[in-house]
């Protein structure tokens, strides 16, 4: 379908709206595919992702849910062992607490437990992250919970193109696969290709190249790295940026060939940052990347509190661009 | 050979019609006109604030708003009900049980404006905060009315939930303990017809959710929601008999939302105005002005001077709570527990020497 777009000029996209468009694409490719949650289906979501998906697939395939995520989740898994493929929306992050034995226990196991019978295509798709004023229980950010578990697939992409891509695989994959969304990303423009296919899950996307040093982040806080990279370009300092856009599984071959070329290393999260996601990786890299390293490795993350309600003490909770430049100096100065 | 084995009744209470006209003679121990006087005052006083503390959110002044509105009847009339040392364990929407609890509107603009000093109430110290969380406090407030009978005190306790949080396994699971521990708990379901952009129809289809209570063995009725007398009677025979042993009860209170769900949410996407307009036929406080005009000789003089005070004392709430001052950034670390670990000590001090160099991102 032609639009006004000029030909060659990339199409622009909110991370919601390639979202919206994903979901549309997989439920017009595959019969198979329904949507459930809270408040998705007349509201079309809290964050409008699912707008309009009820027009066009009505209320079988795209469902409200009475209020409750564990029924919910544990439905779906019941749905994906019947050969269908749920998305579910937990309208929050923090929620998800409610669905763990939906998804520790049943979503992670079934396929280890029955074999062959028991594949779970499921997605869980929820939105994590401060920064909006919506206090510690609608505002964290919980992936390494999930990434901790063995049978589950976590990803975490940072723009549109990324957001279309990664939502079409996880659909695609035969396993259970959470896929977070940041809060904050949603109204987010950026370029989107003509034709998007499915990304593969499990690789990295180099956001940056760079010599100096390597900065290993997903989400929301690629652009914070971004942000700063460009301002330390001005004084000559060439930082590489991993966007790992996969959490379970990462890409440990992308981190390391970047640690082979900068021998720096900081990892960033907005996820707190004690027993983290960075805890995981600078481990690994410490030890399968230990002769390349010329500096210990940096983990940045929030402090090790709930995300405060106030504006004002949110707005002093980290990471922040003052926390990475104190880190890249530690690293390089 | 089939039997009945068990047979059960759902009754309705209502006192006043639409208009506020008695609809049949009322009991000798209804409550008397003080009391509504009293009830009809924290009413006004509370649409007053709900429609300010809107209007604080969208000029910027204070963050996500859940309205009460067309809701009064049942928050105020089982706060009537209760005595000083009953406990309430509410949900967000109660504002208005919490102002006749003694908690001032200057604290609950402070929570709303999300600062956390808004919930340590000076006054209703044993009260519960507002669960924003759906049908977790209805859980709590079975652990603390274990805690009364454990003690044999004579109270009891008030939780609140929405028609939505009916669907909670949390909801289910306190009616299963609070039957076999014939806990001293009155469960009130504010039934307002939508959870968010979800109808009733579509949370459950039972025919009633007080229904709910009678596979837990827990008597229940439903009450007209927007009929202050019929809510506030049937809570104050229910804590009454609560307090004297005779175990837990449940009462849907049938209302409507007037309002969006909260600020953050547009009704119009889902909701017909039409539907809306229709509910102000029952609007639970012009109603219960009518029964004081006509039973209580409520003048005009009366309503005015009353509107007047409301208003006074409203904008001296907004005064002083626009006025406090934001905690320190530093005050994030004091309360997460009684002593912050030696390994989180730095992130504080990191904190306050950034608030000394004055840097922020934003």
């Amino acid at each position: 379908m032609s639009n006004s777009q000029p030909d060659n000029q990339p199409e622009v996209l909110r991370f919601g709206q390639a979202l919206n468009r994903a979901l549309g694409d997989a439920m017009r490719a595959d019969d198979k595919v329904f949507l459930m949650g809270e408040d998705i289906a007349l509201a079309g979501g809290p964050f409008g992702v699912t707008r309009k998906l009820l027009d066009e697939f009505g209320e079988n395939r795209v469902r409200d849910y009475p209020i409750a995520e564990a029924s919910m989740v544990n439905l779906a898994v019941g749905a994906a062992l019947g050969g269908y493929k749920p998305v579910v929306e937990i309208m929050f992050m923090d929620f998800c607490t409610l669905a763990m034995d939906a998804l520790v226990n049943q979503a992670a196991k079934a396929h280890f437990m029955f074999g062959e019978q028991g594949p779970v295509p499921l997605v869980l798709r929820t939105p994590h992250g401060g920064g909006l004023n919506a206090g510690p229980q609608h505002s964290q950010c919980l992936e390494a919970w999930f990434a901790h578990i063995p049978g589950l697939i976590v990803v975490c992409p940072s723009n549109a193109a990324d957001a279309y891509g990664l939502l079409r695989a996880a659909i695609n994959d035969p396993n259970p696969v959470v896929f977070v969304e940041n809060k904050r990303l949603y109204s987010a423009k950026s370029d989107f290709p003509a034709d998007p296919q499915p990304i593969e899950i499990g690789k990295a996307r180099t956001a940056r190249a760079g010599n100096d040093l390597t900065i290993v982040t997903y989400g929301n806080t690629v652009h914070l790295a971004e942000q700063v990279a460009k301002e330390r370009a001005e004084q000559e300092i060439d930082i590489e940026i991993i966007d790992l856009r996969s959490l379970q599984p990462w890409d440990e071959s992308a981190v390391l060939t970047s640690l082979s070329k900068t021998h720096r290393l900081i990892v960033l999260h907005e996820a707190t940052e004690a027993f983290g996601i960075g805890a995981e990786i600078a481990a690994r890299m410490a030890d399968i990347g230990f002769d390349e390293l010329d500096a210990p490795i940096i983990r940045l993350g929030a402090p090790f509190m709930p995300v405060p309600y106030s504006v004002a003490l949110e707005a002093e909770f980290g990471p922040n661009a003052d926390q990475l430049n104190a880190a890249i100096d530690r690293l390089l100065l | 050979m089939q039997e009945r084995v068990a047979q059960f009744e759902v009754d309705h209470v209502g006192f006043l019609d639409a208009s506020g006209q008695v609809l049949e003679d009322l009991p000798e121990d209804i409550a008397d006109l003080e009391v509504i006087k009293q009830g009809y005052r924290s009413m006004v006083l509370t649409r007053l604030f709900d429609a300010r503390a809107i209007n604080l959110q969208r000029t910027g002044q204070l963050g996500t708003f859940p309205s009460s509105l067309g809701q009064e009847a049942v928050t105020i009339g089982f706060s009537l009900a209760m005595q000083p040392n009953d406990r309430l364990v509410p949900s967000y929407r109660e504002h208005g049980a919490l102002l006749c609890r003694g908690v001032t509107l200057c604290e609950l603009l402070l929570y709303w404006g999300g600062d956390e000093r808004g919930s340590d109430y000076q006054q209703a110290r044993k009260d519960f905060p507002l669960a924003v969380p759906i049908a977790t406090q209805c859980l709590h407030a079975a652990g603390v009315a274990t805690a009364i009978k454990l003690r044999s005190e004579p109270q009891a306790v008030v939780t609140v939930c929405g028609d939505g949080a009916t669907s909670k396994g949390d909801f289910a699971e306190a009616l299963n303990v609070a039957g076999v521990w014939q806990l001293p708990i009155l469960f009130v379901v504010t039934n307002n017809q939508w959870a968010i952009s979800v109808p009733r129809e579509s949370q459950s289809h039972a025919q009633t959710l007080a229904q709910k209570a009678i596979a837990a063995g827990i008597d229940c009725l439903q009450v007209d929601g927007n009929d202050l007398l019929a809510v506030e009677y049937a809570s104050r025979k229910a804590l009454e008999r609560a307090r004297a042993g005779g175990g837990p009860f449940l009462i849907e209170a049938i209302t409507y939302r007037m309002g969006d769900h909260t600020t953050a949410d547009d009704a119009r996407r889902y909701r017909d105005d039409d539907e809306v307009s229709s509910h102000w036929q029952g609007d639970p406080v012009a109603r219960i002005r009518s029964y004081l005009v006509e039973q209580g000789g409520w003048t005009k003089d009366q309503e005015e001077a009353l509107q007047a005070d409301c208003q006074v004392e409203l904008e001296r709430a907004v005064a002083d709570y626009l006025a406090v001052t934001p905690q320190p950034a530093s005050a994030m670390f004091d309360y997460l527990y009684a002593e912050l670990p030696q390994a989180y000590e730095g992130q504080r001090q990191q904190v306050i020497d950034r608030a000394a160099e004055g840097k922020t991102d934003e």
